[in-house]
């Protein structure tokens, strides 16, 4: 008895050496497995997870008013008091950034949000339908991906009242196209695999074809997308905010704290500094987690 | 002589080309040009022919997976290409697919337990615990164990995952099961552990075989008659050894000569064929055989060759045979 488990161990592990784990894991801890693995996507996810905290305990952490303006000590460097130094008005820096961590991250994540909403809408249905209504948008998408779009920013914004809202709708807008057409490009190909055949082959209905078939194979690219999609708003609602077209005053985003030191940068270097900073790590930190997050989800690649 | 399980009666598609901004129809694909065959119940029927020369695309018509263009597939006395979207889906339960590539054939998101017991699923016939067991069995029935029901194809190999793929087509006791080319993408020494599979299901279960393949040797382990097809037409079609022994058609003399015999004693005439298959595009008029036969007289340029009965069973496509 002993010795026919033991033969069956053996041929268990000629398989592919599993027999060992017999309890399988499932797929939501093999994402988290593997993309533990990837070092500098849990060093971004750990920055992000700093950021986020800052954002939502901005009013424990931030020991100043944002808005409180006090002339007398305008352009003071770092100090105990003023963590990263003041502004040309004497604002204190150090809890501008903290507020500013608010509206930077959500004007990102919303904006994602809206870009892979639009993105996934338009092409899953070019995908799907094919023909003319897939002619139709895709010419469509190629005329919005041919504006340049930081203009097409620059334009609605200065039309458009200026708002937090605004602005998270308009950069959510104008970066849409790349991902429909990285959706519809997904589709079209999981339309052929054989493995949709083999749904097909069964009998499946469109619906299940769609929903089980296609739809959770299509969706880690969008997943991995949108992570640097939110790096990319954050980067463009600074550069609004920096040419003043960002959040109007005197609420803080990076940007805007950037833009009120930028004719300060030899005099008082710290006031662009500090929020440059935390810009350029937010950004490369979703960089990084959406990299793990590419490696992590694809299936093929064996771990 | 017993009734077809399966007919296929002048079977044509033809896949347009597309070109230009307005997606004009330019040219046309004739990747099956009019295909006659039948296959009796419980027999295995094997199709070799090199890439590219319709016999995938006649499999995947026969299940409908492509449209032909046109032509009829008559299963079980019953022309499947004028059912509607729901009788056609009934009839599925009826006819599988086993394909050629492990690797694509498997839904990646989806557990083993759930890519074979779908067909469960989508036809109401088990649910929950009985599906489980279902799905158990048939890992068993093809040599994997019922643990694997809830792993992930890409923690299984090849010779596993082209297992999972035949247990997902044996689901639904299918009279008819179409293989494509299902021990191409193997190592040869799993190759003959599928081969020897597919042929003790089919003693178990009785379905019957459409067994495409690009390699004679493998057809010839397994079918009991063979066709060969060349550019979109099926040139023989014989018992196996009839066509092994005495094959009436010069190409499938010329793929006959190519099987390596491991004798080092035995030289064999090899017959070299010149040049290459013609595009399907801009098929040759009259044999479409006639550019490389070394046979060749005038008149194959001229007159297409019709299917013949040369001797009982043994039929042939060619005006010199």
């Amino acid at each position: 008895m002993l010795e026919l488990e033991k033969k069956r161990i053996l041929l268990r592990d000629s398989y592919g050496g599993d027999a060992l784990t017999p309890e399988p894991e499932s797929y939501g801890r093999m994402v988290w497995r593997r993309f533990k693995k990837h070092k500098l996507a849990m060093a971004g996810l750990y920055v992000l997870i700093f950021m986020y905290a800052l954002a939502i305990f901005a009013p424990m952490i931030a020991t100043q008013s944002y808005e409180a303006v006090d002339p007398p000590n305008k352009l003071k460097p770092p100090s105990r008091e003023h963590l990263m130094g003041t502004d040309h008005v004497g604002r204190d820096v150090f809890s501008r950034v903290i507020w500013g961590s608010r509206i930077s991250l959500s004007v990102g994540f919303v904006a994602a949000a809206v870009a892979v909403t639009l993105g996934v809408l338009v092409g899953a249905t070019a995908a799907y339908f094919g023909g003319w209504v897939d002619d139709i948008l895709m010419r469509f998408t190629e005329i919005v991906m041919a504006f340049p779009t930081f203009f097409l920013l620059l334009t609605i914004v200065s039309i458009l009242e200026r708002s937090i809202f605004n602005i998270m709708l308009v950069i959510g807008l104008t970066s849409w196209p790349s991902l429909a057409r990285m959706v519809r490009g997904q589709i079209l190909s999981l339309r052929e695999q054989e493995f949709t055949e083999a749904a097909r082959a069964l009998g499946a209905s469109d619906a299940r074809i769609i929903f089980r078939h296609i739809l959770p194979n299509a969706m880690a690219p969008v997943i991995v997308s949108a992570t640097m999609r939110i790096g990319g708003a954050i980067l463009s609602e600074s550069s609004l905010s920096f040419l003043g077209l960002g959040v109007p005053e005197p609420f803080p985003s990076w940007g805007s704290i950037l833009n009120a030191g930028r004719n300060y940068l030899l005099q008082a270097p710290w006031i662009t500094t500090f929020p440059g900073i935390f810009i350029f790590l937010t950004v490369l930190a979703f960089n990084y987690v959406g990299d793990g997050l590419r490696d992590a989800l694809d299936p093929r690649l064996k771990d | 002589m017993s009734e077809y399980l399966l007919e296929v009666k002048d079977l044509k598609k033809h896949f347009p080309v597309r070109s230009g901004v307005f997606s004009k129809v330019t040219n046309w694909v004739k990747a099956v040009d009019g295909v006659s065959f039948g296959i009796y119940p419980g027999e295995t029927l094997g199709l070799v022919g090199e890439s590219g020369c319709g016999k995938t695309t006649t499999g995947r018509c026969i299940l409908r997976l492509i449209e032909p263009t046109s032509g009829e597939v008559i299963f079980n006395g019953q022309d499947i290409l004028s059912l509607g979207r729901g009788e056609m889906r009934r009839l599925r339960k009826e006819m599988q697919i086993i394909f050629q590539d492990p690797y694509g054939s498997l839904n990646p998101r989806m557990t083993v337990g759930d890519i074979i017991g779908e067909a469960f699923t989508v036809h109401g016939l088990a649910r929950g615990k009985e599906r489980t067991e279902k799905v158990q069995e048939l890992l068993e029935k093809v040599g994997l164990d019922p643990y694997h029901a809830r792993r992930y194809p890409h923690e299984f190999s090849g010779g596993q995952r082209q297992r999972i793929g035949i247990a997902r087509a044996l689901a639904l006791k299918p009279k008819l099961i179409v293989c494509d080319e299902p021990v191409s993408a193997l190592d040869v020494s799993i190759q003959s552990q599928i081969l020897n599979l597919l042929s003790d299901l089919q003693e178990e279960f009785g379905h019957t075989y459409l067994f495409i393949a690009h390699n004679l040797a493998v057809v010839q382990h397994i079918s009991d008659r063979v066709g060969v097809m060349y550019l979109g037409h099926l040139v023989e079609l014989a018992p196996k050894e009839d066509l092994y022994s005495s094959p009436r058609h010069p190409y499938t003399m010329a793929l006959l000569s190519a099987i390596p015999v491991p004798d080092p004693d035995m030289r064999k005439q090899r017959i070299l064929l010149e040049g290459d298959v013609p595009s399907p595009l801009n098929p040759p008029k009259g044999c479409p055989f006639h550019t490389r036969c070394p046979k060749a007289v005038e008149d194959c340029k001229e007159v297409r060759p019709e299917l013949r009965e040369l001797t009982p069973g043994h039929f042939a496509a060619c005006h010199l045979a």
